[in-house]
């Protein structure tokens, strides 16, 4: 009797520090959002002068936030930019796993360490970086291409969604490679001993053997990719003085942050928070159980 | 949830087990013309994530005029120390105070969320209570929430606490790590034999006692992983500090570098030092990267991808 209460006495032990501080710093902030969604600021006396104060305004802020045609594109915009930018970083990433997994490859430490390299570098950091590279007068690449006869135009409307991409594409591939590779080391030989015996080739091998092996792998980067590419912010607002294509509601984000910080708007902000993290959860949770169903019926 | 949260330890190896060469060489040797085209197409990927960080070398020994006035991808007049030393000192030296602030947040961090995160996977792995499932599901739904969503209602909350705009403003809230709890308890539950918790609970040890002298130090390939992942996240930051502080001297080196950046329109030279104070902050960290790739890749192994 005694052991089993000093037990539950530890459990509260361990658990509690981390729960509460969870509860804060996740639970706590999503309810908050929720009811500040559900407020708006009233003003009272002659030209709003008397002071103002938070009124509970139902789903208005939603209604206006579902009806602003900028915040709308926003929101289409992450989605088309998660569209490409997802299978691209999931299979840039597999391939890179695979080739390093490959009996043909060498120097795969060194290859290994310049890919993962980018992900200890700052996404503001990195898009500084590549800012400078999209510039003309500035980049080496416009330069180049310029004199091969190339104009090329990295910061225009129909192509900076794209150099965007290709930022988060350089900063996360490395990571989302070394997830996979990871699993890749933990196959058992036994089964390339096997596949060997059974006379598959490399492509078989990889085809029948890695890949189903390491889905577990390529359904977590999927996940964090989708979540990561709908909370773009960092990027397009880095490259936004350089760029006359990206306005202050280019995504939900930058949206959300500017309705907070530049009108005080903190309850349409709110709102757009709410809305993005809905987005978010409807797409990766979709996205779980449309895999873990496929796996139960293998 | 289920992918993340079914199957779990079942196929985990215990941390150290010596696993055969995969193959020898002369059994699977593959032709000349595979390895070409492989060793091919990694080169040319490195070339791709090394562009970047070979332009910030160049540019980073260049003066203001050649960074706009010559060639990105060839040294001209180069004055690394100069440049250096105009970062170091620009402001009475506010970019050495960012480096120490970002060390702080990273640092401290991290260290207490690996603790904590440690704390609550192996209180989760190693006991049986009553919800233990339910509150595991609460805890793995907290990796699905997009951090940018949390940090506005943070600043909201910390404002009426009188919270917003400190240290801990922007420490507090990255010391909880959903995601190392995840791990932690995946990797106690591998590698924590039960039979090792019983023997010393018979030789008197108390439950905190074996959590510190036992299950931290076999924890510990794990507890690395999660330390790495954490700093790195919390460095690389810029929504939450960005949101919680107005006062520079609190910045860490993020905020503080795209702060010069939008300003170089209306002081040209604050370009060459955005380009210096990114080249001082990103080298030490790439080497820190690849001195410590095993460890990334050791935990993870154990941990994330597992089931």
């Amino acid at each position: 009797m005694t052991t089993w209460s000093t037990r539950r006495r530890a459990v509260a032990g361990f658990l509690m520090p981390f729960l509460l501080l969870y509860a804060a710093f996740f639970i706590l902030p999503i309810g908050y959002a929720v009811y500040q969604s559900l407020l708006k600021t009233e003003r009272s006396g002659p030209l709003g002068l008397g002071g103002s104060r938070r009124v509970f305004a139902g789903l208005s802020n939603y209604a206006s936030a579902l009806t602003d045609p900028g915040f709308v594109d926003s929101i289409l915009r992450v989605l088309v930019f998660a569209a490409v930018q997802v299978p691209l970083m999931i299979t840039l990433a597999t391939a890179l796993a695979l080739l390093l997994d490959s009996a043909s490859a060498r120097g795969v430490p060194l290859f290994r360490g310049a890919y993962f390299l980018p992900y200890g570098v700052p996404g503001v950091i990195a898009s500084i970086l590549w800012g400078f590279l999209y510039i003309p007068g500035v980049s080496p690449i416009v330069d180049i291409l310029g004199k091969t006869g190339i104009q090329a135009d990295f910061l225009g409307s129909g192509t900076v969604l794209w150099s965007v991409a290709n930022i988060v594409t350089w900063e996360f591939a490395g990571y989302n490679m070394l997830v996979v590779v990871a699993q890749l080391k933990a196959i058992d030989s036994d089964l390339y001993e096997a596949a060997r015996i059974d006379g598959a080739n490399a492509w078989q091998v990889v085809r029948h053997v890695k890949l189903p092996l390491i889905r577990p792998a390529i359904v977590l980067t999927t996940v964090f990719t989708i979540i990561g590419s709908l909370q773009l912010f960092a990027e397009p607002l880095v490259l936004r003085p350089i760029s006359t294509a990206i306005n202050t509601s280019y995504t939900p984000n930058l949206a959300a942050y500017t309705q907070a910080f530049v009108n005080n708007n903190y309850g349409l902000a709110a709102a757009q928070a709410v809305i993005l993290a809905i987005v978010a959860c409807v797409f990766s949770f979709g996205f779980l159980r449309l895999t873990g169903q496929r796996g139960d019926k293998r | 949830m289920t992918t993340l949260t079914d199957q779990p330890a079942t196929t985990a190896q215990p941390p150290s087990a010596p696993r055969p060469k995969r193959r020898t060489r002369s059994a699977q040797q593959p032709a000349l013309g595979w390895r070409i085209v492989v060793v091919g197409l990694l080169t040319v990927f490195a070339l791709y994530f090394l562009l970047p960080v070979y332009w910030l070398i160049v540019a980073a020994t260049k003066s203001t005029g050649d960074l706009f006035g010559s060639f990105g991808l060839w040294f001209t007049q180069p004055q690394l120390w100069e440049n250096v030393q105009n970062v170091l000192t620009y402001d009475g030296s506010i970019y050495l105070r960012w480096t120490l602030n970002s060390i702080l947040y990273a640092g401290a961090g991290a260290a207490i969320a690996t603790l904590l995160a440690a704390m609550a996977g192996y209180a989760m792995a190693k006991y049986e209570f009553r919800g233990r499932e339910g509150v595991f599901n609460v805890i793995l739904a907290g990796v699905l929430i997009p951090g940018t969503a949390l940090a506005l209602p943070l600043f909201l909350l910390f404002s009426e606490l009188g919270l917003a705009n400190t240290y801990l403003a922007v420490l507090l809230p990255s010391v909880v790590s959903p995601f190392g709890v995840y791990l932690c308890r995946i990797y106690a539950a591998a590698a924590v034999p039960d039979s090792l918790v019983e023997a010393a609970r018979i030789d008197g040890a108390g439950e905190a006692r074996i959590f510190t002298a036992l299950a931290l130090r076999i924890m510990a390939p794990a507890l690395v992983t999660i330390f790495l992942f954490q700093f790195v996240g919390i460095w690389n930051n810029y929504f939450l500090p960005l949101v919680m502080l107005s006062d520079p001297k609190l910045y860490p080196i993020t905020l503080g570098l795209t702060s010069w950046q939008s300003f170089a329109d209306r002081q040209p030279d604050l370009y060459q030092l955005t380009v210096g104070g990114a080249f001082l902050s990103v080298i030490p960290l790439m080497i820190a990267i690849l001195v410590l790739q095993r460890f990334w890749r050791s935990g993870l192994t154990e941990g994330s991808v597992k089931g």
